[in-house]
């Protein structure tokens, strides 16, 4: 637009070209570029609400329907109604895997968003040297693939050749198979998706700190409030929201859990250990969907895992509008 | 920028010069030097563990320097699994998806923050939603779909709903960025110049948001170079495997040669570092703008 013609102050004219009178006197031009700027907006925005309509909230409806059916992909397909739910309610692996999922979930949580806070802590000092080092180097795991996350950890955590139980050793506590124990095991994924993600829930934290006014802290250091006192009550509140966030996300984040499990789990992939030690619940939808291509059972999974995330936002629903009104 | 000053902090008068803050402890230094290493190591140790023969690998203690078996092992890898063209494949899928991404926000984010139209605030409503609900709960009819549509075993099954996978953030976030960068007076005065909805866009809101579109791209890139689940379940022939699912391949021959997993992690990983160093500095600053949340 560099061929401002017009001088001085612009009349209020209508937003769009002259209605009426000129779109018929000069012919289709016009009127098919009236139509144009029309749908404009809309094209603008379709690729998104038509890829997301085609790969997102069609099949997440099919997956209810798919559900219902004892469905396998080359066979036929019966309507069973909710024998898949009833059966995945009796199903022991189910329950397995949900466990699993949990607990690997609040072990790689807690430990991470705790780090989280210390080091966006340390990182917000106005004095501190390398500041833009230590950020760049918090975001290398984030931008080591999953799966060579786990290559790289699954080998560090091995029996016989792996680092770790070598230093165990060392201190005296004989080797451990982290696979075939379901407490090791899990910890071990959680902390495969700890590394991935610490980093990255620093750099959010951090920002969050940067946007607390300097003079809360001077005014609180005035009123006599100590480093700890200043953190317990200017730090945390401000921060609160972006916990509450990374909460949800790793949360959401943690129902899908299925590379580290897959791949950890070498010699028995869809089940990580061989008695089913660490198999999350996104692992068991791929185990019966896609290695015992039942996709009815499968399907019916999915809809488990989509209740639980109903769930999940609904508990941060009520938890956000609660701080909203706190403030 | 959403710095809500409380009154309280106008209470200090503003002549006083902030306190000094003092000096960083030298223990917050050394706890930031742990962090950095834990960040590093494993990066590093893939690089050990991949250039030295399986069996000093396999000593006790473990070696802990890099060995001279790296080219070895590279040879090795390109010749169990098509490696090269698995890259390239990689390159294909991240470039498409990263710059297909930073387009389609761009548009949409401009129509959702500067466009009027009906059913705008519905439809951007339905935006947010999408955000919550991870789509791999509903894999399987994705499979289905996609295998109706001829597309199992093809680069383009990855694309297209590759392109989903964080699309809905990146147009919120492009829409936040133009309703406080791109003033209606200038839209107006566009309009007025005889411009059209396009040419506002491409000459006036593109080159504004064009470094947000970037860092966008960006994030989609590693997003997708990264991605396992997906590919693995519709990618069938090494021919058309993307690099993290020619790890997974490797991984096979593990009990014979723990390296060579590694050394395909390694050189999975190697594109995204080189990268990093020159871009990572912005990605840091799109992180804390809030520019990928996922």
């Amino acid at each position: 637009m560099r061929t401002r013609t017009l001088p001085g102050p612009r009349p209020s004219a209508p937003p769009t070209a002259p209605k009426g009178a000129a779109a018929g006197a000069d012919g289709p031009g016009p009127v098919r570029h009236r139509l144009a700027e029309r749908i404009a907006p809309y094209s603008y925005i379709a690729p998104f609400f038509l890829l997301f309509a085609v790969f997102g909230l069609f099949p997440l409806l099919f997956t209810f329907y798919i559900a219902l059916f004892d469905w396998n992909p080359i066979g036929d397909r019966t309507f069973i109604g909710f024998d898949n739910f009833t059966r995945l309610w009796d199903d022991g692996r189910f329950w397995n895997a949900t466990r699993n999922t949990l607990s690997i979930w609040f072990l790689s949580t807690v430990p991470q968003l705790l780090a989280a806070l210390l080091l966006a802590h340390l990182l917000n000092h106005v004095r501190l040297r390398f500041a833009g080092f230590f950020r760049m180097t918090m975001l290398v795991p984030y931008i080591t693939s999953v799966a060579a996350t786990t290559i790289v950890f699954a080998q560090m955590f091995d029996r016989d050749y792996g680092l770790l139980n070598w230093l165990l050793g060392l201190v005296g506590v004989g080797p451990i198979n982290f696979l075939q124990s379901t407490g090791a095991s899990h910890v071990m994924i959680a902390t495969m998706v700890a590394w991935r993600w610490f980093g990255y829930t620093t750099l959010l934290y951090l920002a969050s700190l940067q946007a607390i006014p300097r003079e809360t802290y001077e005014a609180a250091a005035v009123d006599g409030a100590g480093g700890l006192k200043q953190f317990w009550h200017i730090t945390i509140p401000s921060l609160r929201p972006i916990i509450i966030f990374t909460v949800v996300t790793s949360t959401i984040g943690g129902l899908q859990i299925f590379t580290e499990p897959l791949l950890a789990g070498r010699a028995t992939p869809l089940t990580c250990g061989p008695t089913r030690e660490c198999q999350t619940l996104t692992l068991f939808l791929y185990e019966q969907g896609f290695g015992g291509y039942e996709f009815g059972y499968a399907a019916a999974i999915g809809v488990a895992l989509f209740a639980m995330i109903v769930v999940i936002a609904l508990i941060n629903y009520l938890l956000s509008t609660r701080i909203r009104s706190e403030r | 920028m959403t710095t809500t000053t409380p009154p309280v902090a106008r209470r200090s008068p503003p002549a006083r010069r902030p306190r000094s803050p003092g000096r960083v402890p030298w223990w917050a230094y050394a706890l930031l030097v742990f962090a950095t290493f834990i960040c590093v190591f494993p990066l590093y140790w893939m690089f050990v563990v991949a250039s030295t023969d399986t069996a000093t690998a396999n000593q006790m203690p473990p070696a802990v320097i890099p060995g001279g078996n790296l080219p070895d092992r590279v040879d090795l890898v390109f010749s169990t699994v098509p490696f090269l063209r698995s890259m390239i494949n990689s390159v294909v899928v991240a470039g498409c998806v990263g710059i297909g991404h930073a387009v389609m926000c761009s548009l949409a984010g401009f129509a959702f923050a500067k466009l009027n139209f009906r059913g705008r605030d519905t439809l951007f409503l339905v935006l947010v939603l999408t955000m919550t609900v991870p789509m791999q709960l509903a894999i399987i009819p994705q499979y289905l779909i996609v295998s109706e549509l001829g597309w199992v075993d093809s680069l383009q099954a990855v694309i297209v709903p590759g392109l989903l996978l964080v699309s809905a953030f990146g147009i919120f976030w492009i829409r936040q960025h133009l309703s406080v960068t791109l003033s209606d007076e200038l839209m107006q005065a566009a309009r007025i110049d005889g411009a059209n909805t396009w040419q506002i866009f491409w000459r006036i809101a593109f080159p504004i948001v064009r470094p947000a579109a970037f860092v966008l791209g960006l994030f989609s890139y590693v997003t997708a170079w990264n991605d396992f689940l997906w590919p693995f379940v519709v990618l069938k022939s090494p021919d058309n495997f993307t690099v993290q699912i020619a790890i997974k391949a490797l991984q096979n021959n593990y009990d014979i040669d723990l390296g060579l997993a590694m050394a395909g992690s390694f050189l999975a990983t190697l594109p995204l570092l080189v990268l990093f160093v020159f871009v990572g500095r912005r990605m840091v600053a799109g992180i804390m703008e809030g520019a990928f949340k996922g």
